[in-house]
């Protein structure tokens, strides 16, 4: 049976991944995700600069194809941050509130505020993504029962919790709708203008990398860490910045897109293992690549309207989740 | 040269390490035994900075080890603890390569490469050294992280109960192995050891600590003798000489 070959990662470690393949795959995906849309945009078009197609082209496509590359990066690369510092698998901004907790943020901001700018929605946001991811990690530090599931779990909930704590004051103060947009992931409304926030997560990618062993060593335990003379409270804090710095960005430009950092950093654990030098190009790469698939489905399949975004990650992403979870004690132990 | 001068460790009111002063002799094995809750652990802890002593201090070199720097400590001084490490997934090669962390903070050099591959080496480890972690065995495993202790290169290696889990032939492996990084390379082995006798046959002087305090000090000799022993785990045990051993024969006392 498929379902049991999958299970026993035949598939996946029978093909040796390798970085060109993921590589080919993010260019000619993207190249598609250009001419794709309600207009028709041939190649030719683009070679007359005041074209209508042209400026759509500048104005939509190509800030639609830049936003999915930098949130798919950096998506995942923040979900690998996560689950090599809380060393469970299935820890990613998903599954320990950080996502939500930007969310509270961006409301708390709109209360605060009458006019709220969006330097201060950034500020916000940033603030509660970085103490919640926070006080996730203080919580699974006092919880004795780590299991693999059970920790996720526990992220979910505290998740939900935020999450009626925003919807809760978004009531009273009468914000439900727009609280509502954030929630839905979407590239929809991504025009020239609309994302150029999603850049900040460029300089939070390449400290993940300069960072990739240290993150490696503290993901090996604080014993460990102070072993080899790592200050593992300060690399612990980097990594929490990063991945708040990525999931603000995302959730202010694109909104919510569950799943991704958590799948993605796992098949390539699987194929690559959890030296993070090694795995964060190949988790960067394999992020756009999924994205890029997710958002052209959603894009084809009710064609010419879209599906957003978030929907079909969730459908695909919760499906592969699934199976992670069944074959999930025997590699995440 | 180790000092521990009157250390003491609180958890809540009650000391876990009480008033302990021992000196680590260099080039030799000590081992650190005694009943369940002696405070052996904690004590090891201290001595490699895991964790603060309440009281008291712990000399390195004669100056005290919160006063070293982490990287300068990290190349003199090295821990295992027993703990899980299962779910990260690093080749064997990759974890041994941590062992350099101190010396070129990921960036290897060819002398640390050399290292690496000298650690290899001297573990057995060359036919696995690009297997993943949790595709070893037990044995297998504990040697892997030896060899990384090997390749961080410090005077001083401690280790917190590296037999828990291992089977009696894996256990002796490892024992002969520490036991030929005092004779061959001239490290200094501190452990923590739950079986007696292992801690009779391999170590050059034992420290015997029982609630907290150090009971008996000294060469083995002095510490593996009936009298000794009812001092340090209240029972009577019989010691028998067997190819030169000393083996406690504890089974039936009481």
């Amino acid at each position: 049976m498929i379902f049991n070959e999958l299970l026993e990662n035949k598939w996946i470690m029978g093909i040796k991944m390798r970085l060109w393949m993921l590589i080919i795959a993010a260019i000619i995906l993207s190249i598609v995700s250009l001419f794709i849309g309600a207009i028709d945009i041939k190649p030719s078009d683009l070679l007359d600069w005041e074209s209508q197609e042209m400026q759509i082209f500048l104005i939509s496509r190509l800030p639609r194809l830049l936003a999915i590359i930098l949130a798919g990066a950096g998506m995942s690369i923040a979900g690998l941050i996560m689950q090599s510092l809380s060393r469970n698998k299935f820890v990613s901004p998903t599954t320990a509130g950080t996502l939500d907790a930007a969310k509270l943020g961006i409301l708390i901001s709109m209360l605060f505020f009458t006019n709220v700018s969006y330097t201060q929605q950034v500020i916000f946001s940033f603030a509660f993504a970085l103490v919640g991811t926070l006080l996730f990690m203080q919580i699974l530090d006092r919880i004795k029962f780590k299991d693999v599931i059970f920790v996720p779990l526990i992220g979910i909930m505290y998740g939900n919790i935020l999450s009626s704590i925003t919807t809760f004051f978004a009531y009273e103060g009468d914000l439900i709708q727009n609280i509502n947009s954030w929630l839905m992931g979407s590239f929809t409304l991504i025009i020239a203008g609309r994302y150029e926030l999603l850049y900040l997560s460029i300089p939070a990618i390449i400290l993940a990398y300069i960072y990739a062993n240290k993150f490696t060593v503290a993901g090996m335990g604080e014993d460990f860490a102070k072993n080899l003379g790592l200050s593992y409270k300060w690399v612990l804090n980097i990594g929490l910045i990063l991945v708040a710095i990525i999931a603000t960005t995302v959730v202010l430009t694109v909104g919510v897109i569950p799943f991704l950092g958590l799948i993605v950093p796992n098949i390539v654990s699987i194929y690559l293992g959890d030296n993070l030098r090694k795995t964060i190009p190949h988790t960067a790469v394999m992020g756009i690549v999924f994205l890029l698939i997710c958002d052209i489905l959603g894009r084809v399949v009710v064609y010419p309207y879209e599906i957003p975004v978030n929907v079909t990650v969730a459908v695909i992403g919760s499906a592969i989740f699934l199976i992670m979870l069944f074959r999930g004690r025997a590699y995440a132990k | 040269m180790i000092e521990i001068k009157e250390l003491t460790k609180r958890f809540g009111s009650k000391p876990v390490v009480n008033n302990v002063s021992v000196k680590i002799q260099p080039r030799a094995i000590t081992s650190f035994i005694g009943p369940n809750g002696a405070g052996k652990s904690t004590l090891l802890s201290m001595v490699s900075r895991l964790l603060d002593a309440d009281t008291g201090e712990v000399l390195l070199d004669e100056s005290n080890v919160k006063k070293w720097k982490s990287d300068q400590f990290a190349k003199r001084v090295s821990i295992l603890k027993q703990s899980n490490y299962l779910n990260v997934r690093l080749t064997v090669r990759e974890l041994i390569s941590f062992g350099r962390y101190p010396y070129s903070k990921g960036r290897l050099t060819d002398e640390d490469e050399q290292f690496i591959d000298q650690a290899i080496d001297y573990m057995n480890l060359g036919d696995m050294q690009d297997k993943f972690l949790d595709e070893l065995s037990g044995g297998q495993k504990q040697r892997a992280f030896i060899a990384m202790v090997i390749a961080q290169d410090t005077d001083y290696i401690l280790l917190d109960e590296p037999l828990n889990n291992l089977d009696m032939k894996h256990s002796v492996q490892i024992m002969k192995i520490l036991r030929k990084l005092v004779d061959e390379l001239g490290k200094t082995v501190v452990i923590v050891l739950h079986d007696i006798n292992f801690a009779s046959v391999y170590s050059d002087y034992i420290v015997a600590l029982k609630n907290g305090s150090v009971v008996k000090s000294g060469p083995t000799v002095e510490i593996i003798n009936r009298d000794a022993l009812r001092e340090i785990y209240d029972m009577d045990i019989p010691v028998q000489e067997q190819n030169g051993c000393r083996i406690c024969v504890y089974f039936n006392s009481y």
